[in-house]
């Protein structure tokens, strides 16, 4: 995402103009797309109009190949996600209460995180064979730590001062967990989960690529073995769409909201790698 | 309920060493008294405030709540910190029934007892509220409404209205007054400001800095309620501000 740019003369409106330009820039780069195409530098099959992505974009929607693609990745991101979710929240209570497991556990995942998800691949491959279950564990590995490390960071972070106030009040056990820890770690948690969701998409794009299943990447690479650019890209542009959604659209709301509320400075956009 | 601390100590380990912020208090608070505590920045006031309400405890000597002695936080001493630490994840309402529902109330008393204090701190219209759509003092406001729902006996207050205007906080003590009258409420009100003290307390106590001692006792006869631009008011000021001043204050921290 650009960042806005800083207030100068404040003759429109601020937003008109961020928008302003914004769209100035998209049809400078469409327009600069189209006159490199009419040059044809390159074959057509290597570098394709920008009506040409239009109209794979379409034809891939109508003759549902798409949304057979999105629907099979969805299904396996949101199944990968919701197992990589569990997991990660238990890790993370425990490595906020448990100090051992903390300091031996803890150790592992700080190395574990550097790993690129995608590299676990081979591994899942020889685990679980060529099947579904290899991508889901690709997908579990890639987004569950990011989710266990925000956990226990928020619930370390718990602000003394609620701690305090709620045993005043007559909190213990299970419910001043429940009722206090949870709730205040939970913009830590939603940044997590967001991060978590980010860094699932990626494995799973990923993954799709290495071998063939229904899905967006399967479609990526299809498009390769037809020489044909344009799905490629018209692709391309349906994984952006969707990451944005996911990203931008879904957790970023979520996110800005909690933080909001919580009574927190909005934070800088945290983006997966 | 009444509140006393015997011959108590508390000592601090530091980087530099021990620290000793209270040397020796002896203090009992009748039931009902209003007192306030005041004394310069690191006179340890916070921490006698903590030990009354058992979320610290002296290194020698004894904390007792009713001859008692307090082994622990209790919802009949109920602390009410600067900020008002209310939680920004509930309503105003849900923070108002907070500890009404810890203890298993049921619902339709919750919501009775959280009118009832919202309207006697003039927040009804704002029950549905979020926390951080409040102002200061709305939320400190809240927070006296979510201390006094679980009806404590003793009310500890840690300078509640230090962050606050002059305006706001001039109403608010005599929100605070009315309430003590209402409620019978024994209150221990910490502040660094000596005529809030003098507004507020049925007893002043003065405290000096590191090591915290007791130094001076002044009883307050004024009658209720009591204004803070009042000659009466500034002349026993004046005198306190006197007993302040003959300590030396060396400590910088609170």
């Amino acid at each position: 995402m650009t960042p806005p740019t800083a207030p100068r003369a404040p003759r429109l409106n601020e937003t008109t103009r961020l928008w302003l330009s914004r769209a100035v820039f998209f049809a400078l780069f469409l327009a600069v797309w189209e006159a490199l195409f009419r040059l044809h530098l390159w074959p057509d099959y290597i570098f394709p109009a920008p009506s040409e992505v239009l109209a794979a974009l379409g034809r891939g929607f109508s003759n549902g190949t798409f949304w057979i693609g999105i629907l099979g990745s969805m299904r396996r991101l949101v199944q990968g996600y919701i197992i990589a979710l569990a997991i990660g929240l238990s890790l993370g209570v425990l490595m906020a209460e448990w100090r051992w497991f903390k300091n031996t556990f803890g150790l592992l995942a700080l190395g574990l995180q550097t790993l690129p998800s995608i590299s676990w691949l081979p591994l899942a491959l020889l685990w679980f064979g060529l099947n579904e279950r290899a991508i889901l564990f690709v997908i579990v590995m890639g987004a569950v730590l990011s989710i266990a490390q925000a956990t226990e960071d928020g619930i370390r972070n718990t602000a003394p001062i609620y701690m305090r106030a709620a045993r005043n009040l007559g909190a213990r056990g299970w419910r001043l967990y429940l009722l206090v820890v949870l709730p205040s770690a939970l913009p830590s948690i939603v940044t997590g989960m967001k991060l978590g969701w980010s860094f699932a998409w990626r494995s799973l794009m990923a993954g799709e690529l290495l071998y063939t299943l229904p899905g967006l990447g399967n479609l990526l690479s299809m498009g390769r073995e037809l020489n044909d650019m344009s799905q490629v890209i018209a692709v391309m542009l349906v994984i952006i769409a969707l990451g944005v959604i996911g990203d931008q659209l879904l957790f970023g709301i979520v996110e800005r909201r909690i933080r909001e509320r919580w009574g927190l400075a909005p934070r800088k956009s945290t983006r997966g790698g | 309920m009444g509140l006393n601390i015997q011959n108590a100590t508390k000592t601090f380990q530091t980087r530099g060493g021990p620290v000793t912020a209270l040397d020796r208090i002896n203090l009992s608070i009748r039931d009902g008294e209003l007192v306030c505590l005041i004394g310069p920045s690191g006179c340890g006031k916070s921490t006698l405030l903590n030990m009354l309400a058992g979320l610290e405890f002296p290194s020698q000597g004894q904390a007792l709540s009713d001859g008692q002695e307090i082994t622990g936080a209790d919802p009949s001493r109920v602390l009410i910190f600067q900020e008002a630490a209310l939680f920004p994840w509930l309503t105003v309402q849900d923070n108002v029934e907070f500890g009404l529902t810890m203890r298993g109330a049921p619902q339709a008393e919750r919501a009775a007892t959280a009118r009832r204090l919202l309207e006697m701190v003039h927040l009804e219209q704002f029950s549905q509220a979020w926390v951080h759509e409040l102002s200061g003092g709305m939320r400190q406001r809240v927070a006296l409404a979510r201390a006094l729902a679980v009806a404590p006996a003793v009310l500890l207050l840690d300078e509640p209205f230090a962050a606050l205007d002059a305006l706001t906080r001039d109403r608010l003590h005599t929100e605070l007054q009315d309430i003590w009258q209402q409620t019978g409420t024994t209150i221990v009100f910490v502040t660094h400001n000596v005529r809030e003290a003098v507004v507020l307390g049925d007893r002043v106590i003065v405290m000096s800095a590191r090591p915290g001692r007791i130094v001076a006792e002044h009883r307050i006869d004024l009658t209720r309620p009591r204004q803070i631009e009042n000659v009466e008011t500034t002349r026993l000021a004046q005198r306190i501000l006197a007993d302040l001043q003959l300590e030396p204050s060396t400590g910088q921290r609170g």
